[in-house]
């Protein structure tokens, strides 16, 4: 079991002092430069929500009200919000198993994702999913799924059906209009020597599918370390181009810096209907999942990425270096306590609501196997409908 | 729910005023795809060979031609790539039609089938079904050796969230991959490289064949046989035989695999008191076995005999001919375990 005494979840955040290392200068025009100081507020909002509430879902494993496995996302909160900023609302993903960060960052509501976890009737999968079965419809979120790698030829379809869309049937599968539309495709550096993903990328470069498969690269697959793992480990690109796919690797400590690299990517996939493969370097802080003694690494490795926290980098940013029409920083102490008084006030509501939601109804067992249920699927019990997504 | 009792001196259906076309079951599935194809663009063909080749088994002969590239779409072989990809499809909207070269292939692909396909619609709280149809040759026969001779149904049958359709001919293989194509879950489909030749009367007019509804294809009142597939070609020779002998048989089709009409199973075992089930899969937790335990817990009562099977012999598939033929369920082996079920023997 991870110490949560001992882990950063409870690091204090210091939004005026930090020593993160300075973002990469790059000349030229950036994309986050035409963003109204609002998003990147949010963003930083965003990545807070995801923080504080992994640092409550390890409270609440640790009280056994979660159970099953349960992978935090703590550290990697750039990755998620600075990916999914990209993107249109209508774009579809999919991910992995570490998946609340990118259920909270898509707009999920926190009520729903903490109480899939609790295992109640309101949970985003009616509690029938749990910590890696994150899905929401109405965001486009196609999973959070739980064999390493799997989710990749998922993503995959998903671009080849919007593609499908504009190139067949011309309207959308809703009757709306045809779009043209990227999916994202997460998957960890575990998943790099999986088949799956390399039959994913083949079909992708083959065909012409607009996916972007995102290696949230945080140099461990559960304990083994990326280059005990993979070949050319040192530069991943090369996996990408055994398919003809355009290959990029992507600081994902710095969430201003990540957009900036992660967008032309998205506008470039969106606009030639291409695939493309990003080896976005983030870092865990936390245990691979609950049970981990991460023997594997030293206090030392992880410390010198907590020096480099992405929020804290993103908060002095927009409290120092973001100048606004006034001459004044975009941000100010006093604002960014409040969003931090927001938060916690949404995870804390997310928690009661989790707490107070009630169990699933036993018939629920039941339900949601099939569509279209009909007599004599099973031996030993009839399938029904059942209760409404708490989503829909 | 009695079986619809369908004779084959009645071409398997009351011939009406409809002409007597008789196609091969190749012609009947191409045709069950080109017919939905055409009222539903949602629905693309994907698989190896399906397209520039007209099909391994020129099942999909002239549908690149009539749909184009983007809807009859070659693959890599690379099953578990596309099988995926078109869980996602299928998740996005699209009617997604796979095809298996051979249902052996499809072991490679066995996370996507079996881990998401049939959890998908439960793991998301009811949120995205995986409608796709998946379908390709299923079963031994042509000295294809151990690999290529794969029975499916009793490994894939035990996961729940799928439904199995599995034709015993031309007919039902029209009728029962329409309703595939058409139902919102997914559907493995399991066809016989053995019978793609097979001809039958296939009418020109729009039909389909329910799941879970058995058709009776002989008729007596000795034994019940029940089986699914290839197979009960054996059971109506076998019957025709029997029937030489005094013996007479129903033979119970059942035409898909889950659902299961037990229910035309247990009218018939009330009528006979004997049961044979058979079944070209491995003995082992196969569907015969399902057969006899459901057998054995709705209808014990109704049996003067005890249940008895006859499956594939439980070793890999061998090549040399005889062995295979020995290996296979086959006519004889079909007669004498009737025989044994009536004490004849």
């Amino acid at each position: 079991m991870t110490s949560v005494a001992n882990s950063p979840v409870n690091m204090s955040l210091t939004p005026t002092k930090t020593t993160a290392a300075q973002p990469s200068k790059r000349t030229g025009p950036r994309a986050s430069d035409s963003l109204p100081p609002s998003t990147l507020v949010r963003w930083l909002r965003d990545m807070f929500l995801i923080r504080e509430f992994e640092n409550r879902t390890a409270q609440a494993y640790q009280q056994a009200k979660i159970g099953g496995f349960c992978h935090l996302y703590t550290g990697q909160e750039a990755t998620a919000v600075g990916t999914i900023a990209a993107l249109n609302p209508d774009d579809p993903i999919v991910t992995a198993y570490r998946d609340h960060g990118h259920a909270l960052a898509r707009g999920m509501d926190p009520g729903a994702c903490m109480a899939e976890m609790f295992g109640k009737a309101t949970g985003c999968a009616k509690g029938k999913g749990g910590s890696m079965h994150m899905f929401d419809k109405p965001n486009w979120l196609f999973g959070g799924h739980g064999i390493v790698g799997a989710q990749t030829p998922l993503g995959t379809g998903l671009a080849f059906a919007a593609k499908y869309e504009v190139e067949v049937m011309k309207r959308g599968v809703d009757g709306g209009p045809a779009k043209k539309k990227v999916s994202l495709a997460y998957l960890g550096d575990g998943a790099l020597n999986q088949g799956a993903l390399h039959e994913a990328m083949n079909l992708a470069g083959l065909y012409g599918i607009p996916v972007i498969y995102i290696v949230e690269n945080n140099g461990y697959s559960m304990g083994t370390s990326i280059d005990r793992g993979t070949t050319m480990s040192e530069d991943l690109r090369k996996k990408a181009d055994a398919y003809g796919i355009r290959g990029e690797i992507i600081d994902g400590l710095d969430v201003i810096d990540l957009y900036d690299a992660f967008k032309p990517v998205v506008d470039w996939c969106r606009e030639n209907q291409k695939p493309a493969f990003v080896d976005l370097k983030t870092y865990r802080y936390l245990g691979h999942s609950m049970s981990d003694p991460q023997k594997y690494r030293t206090k030392e490795e992880v410390d010198q990425y907590k020096a480099k926290d992405s929020i804290d980098r993103l908060a002095a940013h927009l409290m120092e270096d973001r100048k606004g029409a006034d001459g004044k920083p975009v941000l100010t102490e006093q604002q960014f306590m409040d969003i931090q008084t927001e938060v916690k006030a949404t995870v804390k509501a997310a928690l009661d609501f989790a707490e107070a939601s009630p169990i699933p109804d036993e018939s629920e067992l039941y339900t949601d196997v099939f569509v279209n249920p009909q007599p004599n699927l099973s031996p030993t019990c009839e399938y029904t409908h059942g209760a409404k997504n708490p989503l829909l | 729910m009695a079986a619809e009792l369908m004779l084959p001196e009645m071409g398997l259906e009351p011939m009406g005023g409809g002409t007597a076309r008789e196609i091969q079951f190749r012609e009947a599935l191409r045709e069950a795809m080109s017919e939905e194809m055409r009222k539903d663009d949602r629905i693309f063909l994907m698989g190896e060979e399906v397209a520039q080749y007209n099909g391994a088994y020129k099942i999909s002969q002239g549908m690149l031609d009539e749909f184009g590239p983007k809807r009859i779409i070659d693959s890599p072989i690379s099953e578990n790539g596309f099988a995926g990809l078109a869980v996602g499809a299928a998740m996005y909207g699209l009617r997604p039609i796979i095809e298996f070269m051979s249902w052996s292939f499809s072991l490679v692909a066995a996370d996507q089938i079996l881990n998401n396909v049939p959890k998908m619609l439960y793991m998301s709280g009811g949120q995205w079904g995986c409608p796709v149809v998946f379908r390709g040759n299923d079963g031994a026969g042509g000295q294809l050796g151990s690999t290529h001779s794969w029975c499916v149904e009793g490994l894939y049958s035990n996961v729940p969230g799928v439904k199995i359709a599995i034709p015993s001919n031309p007919y039902d293989a029209k009728g029962m991959l329409k309703t595939s194509i058409r139902d919102d879950d997914p559907v493995f489909f399991l066809e016989s490289e053995r019978m793609l030749g097979d001809k039958a009367h296939v009418p020109e007019r729009e039909y389909t064949i329910p799941f879970g509804k058995a058709a009776l294809r002989r008729q007596g009142d000795d034994c019940t046989v029940v089986s699914f597939g290839r197979p009960v070609n054996f059971c109506m020779d076998a019957a025709d035989e029997l029937k030489k002998e005094g013996i007479n048989i129903d033979v119970l089709d059942m035409r898909t695999i889950r659902p299961l009409d037990i229910d035309s199973i247990l009218d018939s075992v009330k009528k006979t008191g004997r049961i044979v089930v058979v079944d070209q899969c491995w003995p082992f937790a196969s569907v015969a076995s399902e057969v006899v335990t459901q057998v054995c817990e709705r209808g014990f009562d109704y049996l003067d005999h005890q249940p008895l099977r006859v499956n594939t012999e439980d070793v890999p598939t061998p090549y040399a001919k005889n062995l295979e033929a020995l290996y296979l369920p086959h006519k004889g082996k079909i007669m004498s375990a009737v025989k044994a079920s009536l004490g004849r023997l």
